[in-house]
């Protein structure tokens, strides 16, 4: 077995030092009944060459995104990942080394953190960052327990407009903490008409926070200003998800909107698609809450000789010490999914990342221009990013599927989302990114005729 | 031109004194300024396209929510990049570095093949919500991985979204209450050894629970009359480690499952030691009834610096109608995703991330389970439980052992061998890494006073141990010669010397600002 390192004889030198006949007498306080002789049935040990093969033919009966004009987002969205962001985070350095508990021999992990903790303040226009949590969907949970904690109070309001996951897990949470929550019905504002949802109507004596998406979950633009003077005013806070983060890059930051805590994905930034996982929550919010936060904090400080140096802090919040009493049990994190968006991060800087955010707009309204020029699509968003909903002739379902025969993976059906509402089957959601071409969105475009015809 | 020369000699007059070198660098270590530090505004380190071609002139559609200001990033080219992040990872240790026996975190090596299967684009340029025609090969994987955890643990099912072991435990609890709910029969207490991880007893707080201690016993073991004591209709759920964090196997462990079952509660384990067990005993087995496991750790997909990691949870049949969702079911045409509660999903608890899982994680573990087998996983075990007990017979005459008796995969010394020599656990771990070693994790489990708990791992050569054994005599050595100074100052040989966390905690900076608003905020 190429991975271990004992030989027979090394084994057998050991198990004399140790004193012992055999290696099944190092198990002997495992008891007998529960003890299996030979081996599971499992396959045996194979060569990388062979693990390659058959992993590779699992991998190649997938469509890859890159393989096809590709307009899929909902909360993960496909952008280019400049090369050096990943053969950095690859350094054994970084990829073999645990959470930073012994700083003087961390100082890499922990500055980098730190590092991602200042962008990502930077970024939503707040305070103060933790060092990341597991994607933007549980980082949204933990904003609403930590506004329990900060108000004390113990009922979240949801937009209807944030992201379906985010809000399952936010049910998730509460239902098994005794939290409430008062989640608002899913139909885009737009087509419930003018007056939308009126989530200052919902706060009350009770409501720790109101939850609303920017862009929402249909792509549009929100100006939560006015909400989070009303929240701040009834003693709540405003908690802002921010799906997109490379949205940051174009629009007003929530920090600047009055928001209390920002709970974001950062996958965008660094990270591939990965089917889904691993992503990267960013969590900000205020300095005077910074102790009501969950996750990992890097901080800085001296060392024995003066020197500028940075620590783990702030750990009197971490289950490690505090136990039940823990501001959240989350121990590990998202460490090496935070480097690749701090090393990609640092490769666009303020010129790229508003640079790409202009260009993913652009591609989006070329997209959405193009589309909302055939018959019977109608563009539903009166702003958007890089991802906005049209609602087609027919169900969306079927027509995703049918494109996804003629090579072109067209969006998301909100049906996906919200199967039992016959009155959101007709949408599809579209996002598009700098990955894809004027020649994508024309084949896109032809397809869909095609299908709908 | 940028302020990177400014900060370099502000770090050379803060350090070089002490370095005796101009620059405040010492050979092969680099000071390394924050990136904020280097800006050279207008910089860029990748190229873009001035414009989409299609609308070069487009209008936009942001709704007057256009950003008004700089947000405030460097600028930087890829050179300096490369080469900034490349000073920052030489300052760190890792497994790829040497030794790391950090107990209970179970750091092997990490081999490379699953770090290149898990970029084939077929699993890391797929997006979760294609349609499901597009992604068979991605839950066949996921199906795979599923099995094999099956098998492993003997379980029937397998909870896979969790994100990390801390969530895995959430998952578990919360599938226990959900079957208590549904029982009719809502309990308010969870019990939990005085040994566990930290995040043991969050979780059961963040499920709503109670969460009362166990003590162990004087074998390391948990207390079974002190158990039996406290276990009552009132109880939800045990959460035990299996082998236990002193690294010893609870060896009443059948007799603690029947008390727990007899009380009508369930077994929750903390699957964060699995190595010491993978391929040679079967969780099921041992009447646990939901168990995670910290692919990170036992299978190996990297710790990254803190993640991510990934935690499936296998549940006994009673508590697997309560999975999170999403989940795979075989359908007529292959695997289909589940991502409703409506029919059979009816009593899911929900969900507990976004999408699907991790699953670049899933494509790590399942390469490195193939890559070892049945049989390999079996000697996994076996090669852990050999180089722990190794270390505990060439260490037991110098350092205090805690436990008698054979040990797991980690063994656990305690701060006796220090007494009243000025030297604590902390002084001794640091010495150990001016000696070229991670130091064992310190001060946990709680059980024993000033622990060091050292788990070598399987991965770790004969003559590697050999060489950890010499160091840690010789140091023992130095601590019965009475030099407590050296080791109250150490380390002495790494990028930084002992950090001040206590003014860390104190006086928070969490971030870095401009020098204006650094001067502000200390006006």
């Amino acid at each position: 077995m190429r991975y271990l390192p004992l030989t027979d004889a090394d084994r057998r030198d050991m198990l004399a030092a140790i004193g012992a006949a055999s290696i099944d007498e190092l198990f002997a306080d495992v008891p007998k009944a529960a003890q299996r002789d030979g081996l599971v049935d499992l396959p045996k040990a194979m060569g990388e060459l062979e693990v390659e093969r058959r992993l590779s033919a699992m991998a190649e009966k997938n469509v890859a995104a890159g393989s096809v004009p590709f307009f899929i987002g909902g909360g993960a969205y496909r952008h280019h990942v400049p090369a050096a962001v990943d053969h950095l985070i690859q350094r054994g350095e970084f990829l073999t080394s645990y959470t930073p508990y012994q700083p003087e021999v961390s100082q890499g992990t922990l500055q980098y953190l730190f590092e991602f903790q200042t962008q990502v303040a930077l970024l939503t226009g707040m305070e103060v960052a933790n060092a990341s949590l597991y994607d933007g969907a549980t980082a949204c949970a933990e904003a609403v327990a930590m506004a329990n904690r900060v108000t004390r109070r113990n009922k979240a309001v949801l937009s209807g407009g944030l992201h379906p996951h985010y809000r399952s897990v936010c049910e998730t949470y509460a239902r098994f903490a005794g939290n409430e929550l008062d989640a608002q019905d899913p139909a885009p504002l737009l087509i419930k008409g003018a007056g939308g949802e009126d989530l200052a109507a919902r706060i009350d004596a009770d409501t720790a926070c109101v939850v609303v998406q920017n862009p929402d979950f249909y792509g549009e633009i929100r100006d939560v200003s006015a909400l989070a003077q009303i929240c701040h005013d009834k003693g709540a806070l405003l908690v802002v998800v921010v799906t997109e983060v490379l949205s940051l890059g174009a629009i007003t930051p929530p920090g600047a909107m009055g928001a209390d805590i920002v709970a974001a994905e950062g996958q965008s930034i660094g990270n591939a698609l990965n089917f889904g996982g691993p992503y990267v929550g960013l969590f900000a919010t205020r300095d005077k809450f910074v102790r009501q936060m969950p996750g990992r904090l890097a901080g800085q400080t001296v060392d024995a000789e003066g020197r500028r140096g940075w620590v783990l802090t702030l750990s009197t919040r971490e289950q490690h010490i505090r136990r039940e009493k823990a501001t959240s049990n989350i121990c590990t994190n998202s460490g090496l999914c935070a480097l690749a968006f701090t090393i990609h991060l640092s490769l666009l800087g303020e010129e790229g990342l508003t640079g790409l955010a202009r260009l993913n707009h652009a591609a989006a309204v070329a997209a959405a221009e193009r589309l909302a020029e055939m018959p019977g699509v109608r563009l539903v968003n009166h702003s958007f990013f890089n991802e906005f909903t049209v609602r087609l002739p027919r169900p969306a379902a079927p027509v995703v599927e049918k494109l996804a025969e003629r090579g072109v993976l067209g969006g998301i059906p909100v049906s996906r989302f919200y199967p039992e509402r016959a009155d959101l089957a007709d949408l599809l959601l579209v996002a598009t990114t700098e990955t894809v071409t004027e020649d994508d969105i024309a084949r896109f475009a032809a397809a869909l005729t095609e299908v709908l015809q | 031109m940028n302020d990177w020369s400014q900060a370099l000699s502000r770090h050379a007059a803060a350090g070089g004194e002490t370095a005796g070198t101009i620059t405040g660098n010492r050979g092969l270590q680099i000071e390394e300024p924050l990136l904020f530090e280097q800006d050279s505004p207008g910089k860029c380190g990748v190229d873009l396209p001035a414009e989409f071609p299609a609308s070069p002139a487009f209008k936009s559609r942001l709704g007057g929510l256009e950003r008004k200001g700089p947000i405030g990033l460097p600028g930087l080219s890829e050179p300096q990049i490369v080469r900034h992040f490349t000073r920052l990872s030489q300052k760190n240790y890792a497994i790829d570095s040497g030794l790391y026996p950090l107990g209970s975190c179970t750091m092997k090596h990490n081999p490379r093949l699953n770090e290149k299967m898990a970029r084939l684009p077929g699993f890391a340029d797929i997006h979760p919500l294609q349609p499901q025609s597009t992604v068979p090969g991605a839950l066949e994987l996921i199906d795979t991985l599923a099995h094999w955890l099956k098998t492993l643990t003997g379980m029937p099912a397998v909870a896979l979204s969790p994100a990390a072991g801390a969530h895995g435990e959430l998952c578990g609890v919360m599938t226990i209450r959900a079957a208590l709910t549904a029982r009719g029969d809502p309990r308010r207490r969870i019990l939990v050894p005085e040994s566990a991880h930290g995040t043991n007893p969050a979780t059961a707080a963040e499920c709503g629970y109670g969460v009362e201690s166990i003590p162990a016993n004087e074998r390391g073991r948990v207390d079974l009359a002190a158990l039996k004591a406290k276990l009552g209709l009132d109880v939800a759920a045990l959460m035990l480690t299996n082998p236990n964090t002193c690294g010893l196997f609870e060896t009443e462990i059948l007799e603690i499952a029947e008390a727990v079952h007899k009380a009508g509660a369930f077994f929750y384990c903390d699957g964060a030691n699995f190595n010491a067990i993978v391929g040679r005993v079967r969780p099921a087995d041992l009447g646990i009834d939901a168990l995670h496991i910290n692919l990170h750790k036992t299978f190996s997909t990297p710790h990254g610096g803190g993640g991510p990691g990934s935690g499936p949870v296998v549940l006994a049949a009673e508590l697997a109608p309560y999975a999170p969702l999403p989940w795979i079911v075989h359908g007529a045409d292959g695997f289909r995703l589940v991502e409703h509660a409506a029919g059979q999903a009816d009593d899911t608890i929900g969900r507990l991330k976004g999408f699907h899982g991790q699953m670049g994680m899933f494509v790590r573990a399942l390469t490195y389970m193939m890559s070892h087998g049945s049989d390999g996983l079996r000697l996994v075990a076996e090669d852990a439980v050999l180089n722990a007990n190794y270390l505990r017979v060439r260490l037991a005459d110098v350092l205090s052992l805690s436990f008698p008796g054979t040990c797991m995969h980690e063994v656990l010394f305690d701060d006796r061998f220090l007494k009243d020599t000025g030297i604590s656990t902390l002084d001794f771990a640091k010495a150990l890494i001016d000696e070229g070693f991670h130091p064992m994790t310190m001060y946990f489990p709680l059980v024993v006073h000033g622990a060091l708990l050292i788990e070598p791992t399987e991965t770790e050569s004969k003559a590697s141990l050999d060489q950890f054994v010499v160091a840690v005599r010789g140091l023992v050595e130095r601590v019965r010669a009475g030099d407590a100074a050296s080791f109250q100052a150490a380390p002495h040989f790494t990028p930084r010397r002992r950090l001040d966390e206590t003014t860390a905690a104190r006086k928070p900076i969490l971030r870095w600002r401009p020098e204006a608003e650094q001067r502000e905020a200390a006006e």
